[in-house]
């Protein structure tokens, strides 16, 4: 028996047949068991998708790479939670494509930074990072505040997250850019961003200029959203299922 | 398959029978150190699913005979954590936040718990130590913009300054100019009215224009006299503490945009207890009232 692998050595075929059959295996049974265990997502209120607007702010943050340095992940880990608060439970990712759990710390975890600050201190800090944090060696954003947000392209963007699995409804789909336009600018009436994405969503003009809908427009919302949605005073997180 | 021996320098040498141009394939059997790490890595790996959290099945996984998990351990942590910091911690739950202040050692853990969650938490917009910035009052001197007793200062801790909680502090300074509510030459003519107002010299006739303006539009918060109204946040005109600087062109851009700074209330973030001792830390730094 022990001499059989030399058979399986000598075929190039047999050999990548071999491999192919040990590593799917593998997969197999290490991820997808994770799309049936009950347990892989914790049963959590309050998690919706992106509103336009916020996740319009998401594909920003990822394209300016804030992932490099900024994690949104906040570990079991005593030190962690008592900074951050509480830890990051699977369900927060539940709509994230691709996710941002990060694993370079060089920067503060975003996983909450949602509430912490105000707007008028992210748009200053993005603009002029040290201007609020004398050690800070975060790069400036300041264009963010000149360039105005590509709104046209916002519908599709939701479609092709529908596609992979965020529940948008087709009517959220068709007022993609409606919604979008209407969460900075708290006096628009007769949209469906509330009844879709709930009241809580926050609304108002969050760059300081309500004249125009510019990228910070959509980073300090999306910024502003993070960590916020699960509501901790219904999670039970010492229930036996939600302790591993 | 035949397996011919080869000699060389420490003796005949299995082979595997290839042989290119002379050159032949050593068929050595695997270092005993190397083969025995190997076993016992197995054994050890078999010992780990029986022990660890490991297979997972159609509903559910093994969680182990040790029942190890990651959570119940922080759960864990947090209480040894809340044991360490002692009875001190449990006294500030129940205390008031006068009686706080008066016991000198609840004073010094609250202060101490303060110190650490301000430079957390407060430090990145108030500065280190609470010096305050452009938009961001000063916590160490005796002004205050919605009051600066012990009471207010929780209470502004608690719920912030236009969060959106409902029970924050609320007032909206109107954008004057960018509203066109006021014309550039009322908005130029209040700029000297402030200044006068703050006991600086200023332009008497632009001052004695602005005197009705600011009699219909300013007064209802910042008072007759300019000495502003805590209970609406709106800051007195005659000091010198300016939150939004003390030049006339901050001044000017002041009434023109009014911007109406906002501050993030802690009481769902902090615990009750952390928000008390932030508190009487905010309150013991500054010339309080």
């Amino acid at each position: 028996m022990w001499k059989k692998h030399s058979k399986l050595e000598r075929h190039s075929l047999l050999l990548v047949l071999g491999i192919l059959l040990v590593v799917s295996v593998g997969g197999l049974v290490e991820i997808a068991p994770l799309f049936f265990l009950e347990s892989t997502i914790e049963k959590v209120r309050g998690m919706r998708p992106y509103t336009p607007l916020e996740q319009a702010g998401r594909d920003i943050y990822i394209r300016e790479g804030c992932y490099v340095c900024h994690s949104q992940m906040i570990r079991p880990l005593r030190d962690e939670v008592e900074r951050y608060g509480p830890y990051s439970l699977a369900a927060e990712s539940m709509y994230d494509h691709p996710f941002q759990w990060g694993s370079k710390r060089t920067g503060p975890d975003l996983a909450r930074v949602g509430g912490k600050y105000s707007d008028a201190w992210h748009v200053q800090h993005l603009i002029d990072p040290r201007s609020v944090v004398p050690e800070s060696i975060m790069p400036p954003y300041a264009f963010l505040a000149k360039k105005d947000l590509k709104v046209d392209d916002i519908e599709a963007r939701l479609r092709a997250l529908n596609r992979v699995g965020v529940p948008y409804t087709e009517t959220a789909l068709k007022n993609a850019r409606a919604d979008l336009e209407a969460q900075v600018d708290p006096t628009a009436s007769g949209v469906s961003l509330a009844r879709y994405y709930g009241e809580k969503v926050n609304r108002r003009d969050f760059d300081g200029d309500p004249d125009r809908l510019t990228e910070m427009d959509a980073l300090v919302a999306y910024l502003q959203m993070l960590g916020t949605l699960v509501d901790f005073r219904t999670y039970e997180a010492d229930a036996p299922e939600n302790l591993r | 398959m035949s397996a011919p021996e080869t000699q060389d320098d420490q003796g005949p040498v299995a082979t595997t029978g290839h042989e290119w141009d002379g050159i032949r394939e050593l068929d050595n059997p695997l270092p005993r150190w190397w083969l025995w790490i190997f076993y016992a890595s197995v054994v050890v790996a078999i010992g780990y699913w029986v022990l660890m959290p490991a297979w997972p099945g159609l509903t559910g996984y093994t969680p182990g005979v040790l029942g190890k998990s990651d959570r119940a351990e922080l759960v864990e942590q947090l209480d040894k954590l809340k044991a360490l910091r002692g009875e001190q911690s449990a006294r500030l739950t129940d205390a008031s936040l006068q009686e706080i202040e008066s016991d000198p050692e609840l004073q010094a853990h609250a202060l101490a718990v303060g110190q650490s969650v301000f430079g957390d938490n407060c430090a990145t917009c108030h500065g280190v130590g609470g010096v305050g910035g452009k938009g961001y009052a000063n916590l160490r001197d005796d002004v205050w913009l919605w009051g600066g007793t012990l009471e207010d200062i929780h209470r502004t801790l608690q719920y912030g300054i236009r969060s959106g909680h409902p029970q924050a502090r609320f007032s909206q300074m109107p954008a004057f100019g960018r509203d066109q509510l006021l014309t550039p030459a009322q908005v130029a003519d209040l700029t000297e009215y402030v200044v006068a107002l703050s006991g600086r010299p200023a332009n008497a006739a632009a001052v004695q224009r602005a005197a009705p303006v600011y009699a219909a539009n300013c007064v209802a918060c910042h008072g007759p006299a300019g000495l502003g109204d805590p209970l609406q946040g709106a800051p007195n005109l005659t000091d010198r503490e300016w939150l939004y600087g003390s030049a006339r062109a901050d001044i000017r851009e002041q009434i023109h945009f009014g911007r109406n700074g906002v501050m993030p209330g802690w009481a769902e973030r902090l615990d009750p207890e952390t928000v008390k001792a932030l508190a009487v830390y905010v309150h013991a730094n500054a010339a309080g009232q």
